[in-house]
């Protein structure tokens, strides 16, 4: 029995000041050169909430605009006046900066968040208005300490600060002295991870349709490690997340993999409930603060705003086949293995053809590839082109390679078979996922009967292996079939009384 | 370009001699080869890495540029590379290649 989708959450959070303090190309030149011109033409290339929310890939990755209305608009985006201003859509929201700060204390159980009284009293309406915040986060927010306290956390005990708009409104702690892995710049980051996370899984459920008590099993796929000097990614941010959401009923554990770790963690969560060891897994990601601002340098040169100040969040509820909702098929998976090359053309083989083979299909026959959904209009004043469209050219020209389309077709299969990126630049979100709610929704419609999802990482960057890596899954419309044909107890009991009858009408024949 | 990737260029550089090495790039496209081939003969331009202020002057090349193609056996390179030559823009690659090298390569007859 195949698992199916039952419901998706993704969320962005708008932080413009972390941009500045906590994203590692900031960071990076404030060490190496911090007298430089791009530190100081920075702060005016920074865009308000309200611009970011007005921006046609942001509203898409909400829902509210899907990725063939998206195509339709021309780039580049950050350009275009966009007429979508809402900060909720169907699958989630984007959050601003003063209630996720505020989030965040609300996600630390340590005593590390400490903020300003006079902003936690400023914006604690704010965030008990947020529609998915209920009162067992908000009875987790303190009262806050003074400026004085917050200053001095900062200037003197090694704490990172928290700012808003350019204001020094709170202060994360280290949580250890001399244990680099809970240093204050290590919790920053994770608790937004957490944080940001609480978002996406809030969303997810709710979107679903289901009570928090259902879910059984979290697991997380961030790029973060929590730990400390003796474990550094020992976990678990599933766990820590579910406890913040209320998903009383739920253990979990934490996956890692680059780029790749969503789909690899779509496959186990499915895994998981096709086998029957949980009913109701949910697959959760948060965001990245060091990526924010990564292509800063360029956007700032060429005279655009800084497009790289939204954390990306998702998740992502599988349960069992309700004869409905759109299924995981784990017999057309792709996996890159160790003795497949990094060569573009093994790799597509490996993720996209190889499953194809298995189910006997042609490349033509999935209506929908979804792989390196990065957002086109922050990569390419950047240098970084257009991975989506690469990525479904490649796709193309290995097909033309396979003799399954001509060379005249690989031009069109990217609008017909593939889709624009909308997703930020946050490593493990723009892998294909962002599509999973709309390939959801259009094959629950009918618009689609299938989609692939394809996840590709770069390992090389934890200088453990220099090997590629991905998976890939095929997503379908529900077959109808909701239980594989079993024996019913009263069978049972009918074929051993059959048994027994025929054994005593033996005996009295001899 | 990836400043890790900028400090082995550099140490390749000192312990062969700039002239006897040559890079070869595998970008997917025009802005970002120029941006590798700027990187490893003028300097890092973003002014990051180990190679800013650094002018090797080096050669460098792009996999799809003719000259390139030429000093490979055609089947390894079809096999190799046929598929990506079908999907990258060589033209704009070359130019932006062709560029770099007329105003920074030192060691170019």
């Amino acid at each position: 029995m195949n698992s199916v989708i039952k419901g998706t959450g993704y969320a962005l959070v708008h932080t413009p000041d972390m941009v500045l303090h906590n994203g590692t190309t900031q960071t990076t030149e404030m060490i190496v050169n911090p007298d430089s011109e791009y530190l100081k033409e920075l702060p005016s290339h920074i865009r308000s909430y309200e611009q970011a929310v007005a921006y046609y890939p942001n509203q898409a990755y909400i829902g509210n605009i899907t990725p063939d209305e998206l195509a339709k608009i021309p780039m580049p985006w950050n350009e275009q006046e966009c007429p979508l201003t809402s900060r909720y859509g169907k699958f989630g929201q984007i959050m601003p900066q003063e209630e996720f700060i505020l989030l965040m204390q609300a996600c630390d159980v340590f005593d590390l968040v400490e903020l300003d009284s006079e902003f936690v009293a400023a914006n604690r309406d704010k965030l008990a208005a947020n529609e998915i915040i209920d009162d067992s986060i908000m009875a987790r927010i303190k009262e806050g300490v003074s400026a004085e306290k917050v200053k001095d956390l900062v200037e003197n005990e090694h704490a990172e600060g928290l700012y808003h708009l350019g204001k020094l409104v709170g202060a994360v702690k280290r949580a250890h002295d001399i244990d680099v892995n809970l240093s204050a710049h290590v919790m920053h980051e994770n608790i937004v991870s957490k944080a940001s996370n609480v978002v996406g899984i809030l969303h997810a459920i709710k979107n679903a349709g289901i009570a928090k008590e259902d879910v059984e099993y979290v697991i997380d796929c961030s790029e973060e490690a929590c730990g400390d000097m003796n474990q550094r990614g020992g976990g678990n941010f599933a766990k820590s997340v579910a406890e913040i959401a209320g998903l009383v009923n739920a253990s979990g554990a934490d996956i890692r993999g680059f780029c790749a770790a969503p789909a690899h963690t779509m496959i186990e969560a499915a895994s998981l409930v096709t086998a029957g060891a949980y009913k109701t897994v949910v697959v959760t990601a948060g965001g990245c603060t060091a990526k924010l601002g990564m292509n800063g340098k360029d956007h700032v040169k060429k005279g655009l705003p800084i497009l790289e100040d939204m954390l990306g969040a998702f998740a992502i509820v599988l349960g069992e086949n309700d004869g409905v909702n759109p299924e995981i098929n784990l017999n057309l998976l792709g996996r890159h293995t160790v003795g497949t090359s990094s060569g573009p053309q093994d790799v597509t083989t490996a993720l996209v053809f190889k499953p194809l083979e298995k189910g006997e299909l042609k490349v033509t026959d999935i209506d929908k590839y979804a792989g390196e959904l990065h957002n086109s209009d922050i990569l390419k004043p950047a240098g970084g082109g257009d991975p989506a469209l690469q990525f479904f050219k490649v796709v193309a020209a290995t097909a033309v390679k396979r003799g399954e389309l001509e060379k005249a077709d690989i031009p069109s299969f990217p609008v017909k078979h593939g889709m624009v990126g909308w997703a930020p630049t946050q490593g493990h979100i723009p892998s294909g996922v962002p599509f999973v709610g709309f390939a959801r929704e259009d094959i629950l419609s009918g618009k689609i009967k299938n989609a692939m999802i394809v996840g590709k990482g770069s390992l090389f960057l934890g200088r453990m292996t220099n090997l590629f890596d991905g998976v890939s899954f095929v997503i379908q419309a529900n077959t109808g079939a909701t239980e594989e044909k079993g024996v019913s107890e009263e069978e049972v009991k009918a074929l051993i009384a059959k048994s027994l009858k025929e054994f005593a009408a033996g005996l009295l024949a001899e | 370009m990836d400043l890790e990737n900028q400090k082995r260029v550099l140490e390749f550089a000192n312990q062969y001699g700039a002239e006897n090495v040559v890079v070869l790039l595998g970008a997917a496209e025009g802005e970002a080869s120029g941006l590798a081939a700027e990187t490893v003969t003028n300097g890092d331009p973003t002014y990051a890495g180990p190679l800013t202020g650094v002018q090797l002057g080096l050669t460098v090349y792009h996999v799809c540029e003719p000259e390139v193609k030429a000093e490979f056996d055609p089947d390894i390179y079809e096999d190799q590379v046929g598929m990506m030559e079908m999907v990258l823009d060589v033209d704009d690659i070359v130019k932006e290649m062709s560029a770099i090298r007329e105003q920074y390569c030192k060691y170019l007859g």
